[in-house]
């Protein structure tokens, strides 16, 4: 086999490790969203359910949570191996977006929620339109690290069977011999990846940035 | 006598063992321009939030127009929005320009159209001489601008009474000025106001009476001669000669100068001595 030959075939898993993160990324944004809401506005109980499930959720190995989410959900609800994996993923980053848009929403200052009171807001309309737009901007830094972790993790898909770049490279390796070259060949697709979607939303960071004078 | 705007009656607020003011009575007439004064930790601040019902009491009754708006069921929302609040801090909403800052009460809480919200926004921002700044961020206006900003979006609400916590209080002196300008026309519009501030230049020359807080007590009120001049209490006239040294001396120069000159004058004749 060629190295172009070689190389195209690991390359081709770059499809399924985009999809994982293109599923899992927004599904844990959202989830991780709506819980940072209820652990900061709900009331004791919700915050003490939002604080337990965070913490469970982030004091286990993802692959092992990935493990057991894929059972429950291959076995009960027959998703394929990539379904099954990306929404795992995206439930395990769930906990971790959770404390980075919960951290993003207490540093915008309490003054935002009482000045949109005073006009008549109610709290919903404030969340909405005051919290949240202060909120999602702040985060997008914090949000670049996550980014980053979901595309890496997303070769714990791998473990699943999910033909992803790292699949692909054990794969070749084994057939060839060459692991080495094919594990190299993965650590920068990977690499490439991470360094993309970095520049991409740093990019989008600056573009909604506040305007404010120096 | 006519239905005052505000009544407050036997008003009460208390946080844990704390009473920070107890049995408050007040009340404030249609056009009136009211300024509290007294020393911080009074609970002037509280009472102000407690009017527009940020805080709840924990007694009491208050009272805007015929309703009360204490009473369990009512819509907390809508009376805010009759109640127009200035806080020490502006607290303009820092992603939105000048011109969204004052539009989307009316687009959210007043439903207007968009095309009607932001002419009337454009009006208000107009009132407070700022309608070349109506693009501008809240990060790229000097802090006098933001708080004639946080004025007009509140007056876009039409409220019935303007609620003022320390207006000018984390103002540089050079942008008091402009702040207390606007306030000064707006109540010489009629606006029904309600001023919690140092400012004894403009509580004199604007206020049709003062009200003196301490430790969580109304002292004295009334009009700004007779709290300067005539006050009832030894308390009260040491606080306002106080105050008015610290914030406000050369406006006072209009004055009676009898107790102004015994004032300054004695720490210079203890020295000469």
């Amino acid at each position: 086999m060629d190295v172009a030959n070689f190389i195209k075939y690991i390359l081709q898993g770059t499809v399924y490790t985009l999809g994982v993160t293109a599923v899992a990324l927004p599904s844990g944004l959202i989830l991780g969203t709506l819980f940072a809401l209820l652990a900061v506005y709900g009331g004791k109980t919700l915050k003490q359910v939002m604080s337990l499930y965070s913490t469970v959720m982030r004091g286990i190995p993802p692959i092992v949570l990935l493990l057991i989410l894929y059972f429950v959900m291959s076995g009960e609800i027959n998703l394929s191996p990539f379904w099954a994996g990306s929404i795992s993923l995206g439930i395990i980053s769930s906990a971790y977006q959770m404390e980075i848009v919960r951290g993003a929403i207490l540093s915008v200052s309490a003054g935002q929620m009482m000045a949109a009171r005073a006009i008549g807001l109610t709290r919903m309309q404030a969340i909405i339109n005051i919290i949240l737009p202060q909120t999602l901007r702040n985060a997008i830094a914090p949000w670049s690290n996550e980014a980053a972790i979901i595309i890496k993790d997303s070769s714990l898909v791998y473990a699943l069977g999910v033909p992803e770049i790292l699949r692909r490279a054990q794969l070749i390796g084994a057939s060839s011999g060459s692991y080495l070259p094919a594990y190299l060949t993965a650590a920068l697709i990977y690499f490439a990846l991470v360094f993309a979607s970095s520049r991409l939303l740093g990019l989008l960071e600056k573009k909604l940035e506040i305007p404010a004078n120096p | 006598m006519p239905q005052p705007i505000l009544t407050i009656k036997k008003l009460t607020k208390i946080y844990g063992n704390n009473v920070i003011f107890r049995d408050i009575d007040l009340t404030v007439a249609e056009g009136d321009t009211i300024v509290i004064i007294g020393p911080s930790g009074t609970g002037k601040s509280t009472l102000l939030r407690c009017i527009n019902l940020l805080t709840h009491p924990d007694g009491g009754e208050i009272w805007l127009d015929a309703d009360e708006i204490t009473a369990k069921g009512a819509n907390e929302d809508l009376v805010r929005q009759h109640i127009g609040m200035v806080f020490q801090n502006f607290l303009l909403f820092n992603h939105l320009t000048a011109l969204d800052n004052v539009k989307l009460g009316l687009t959210k809480v007043k439903h207007m159209n968009d095309k009607a919200a932001e002419a009337k926004a454009f009006e208000e921002l107009k009132r407070v001489g700022l309608s070349d700044r109506a693009h501008h961020y809240p990060g790229q206006l000097s802090g006098g601008q933001q708080q004639r900003v946080a004025i007009a979006r509140a007056l876009a609400m039409d409220p019935r009474i303007m609620l003022f916590d320390e207006p000018t209080s984390a103002l540089d002196p050079e942008l008091i000025g402009e702040v207390l300008e606007v306030m000064r026309d707006l109540s010489k519009s009629g606006m029904t106001m309600l001023v919690v501030t140092h400012e004894m230049g403009f509580a004199r020359e604007v206020a049709d009476r003062i009200v003196f807080m301490e430790k969580g007590n109304i002292v004295e009120e009334g009009s700004p001669d007779d709290l300067f001049y005539r006050p009832k209490f030894e308390r009260t006239r040491e606080f306002l000669w106080k105050i008015t040294e610290l914030y406000g001396k050369k406006e006072n120069a209009d004055g009676p100068s009898a107790a102004e000159d015994t004032e300054s004058n004695q720490p210079a004749a203890e020295e000469n001595a």
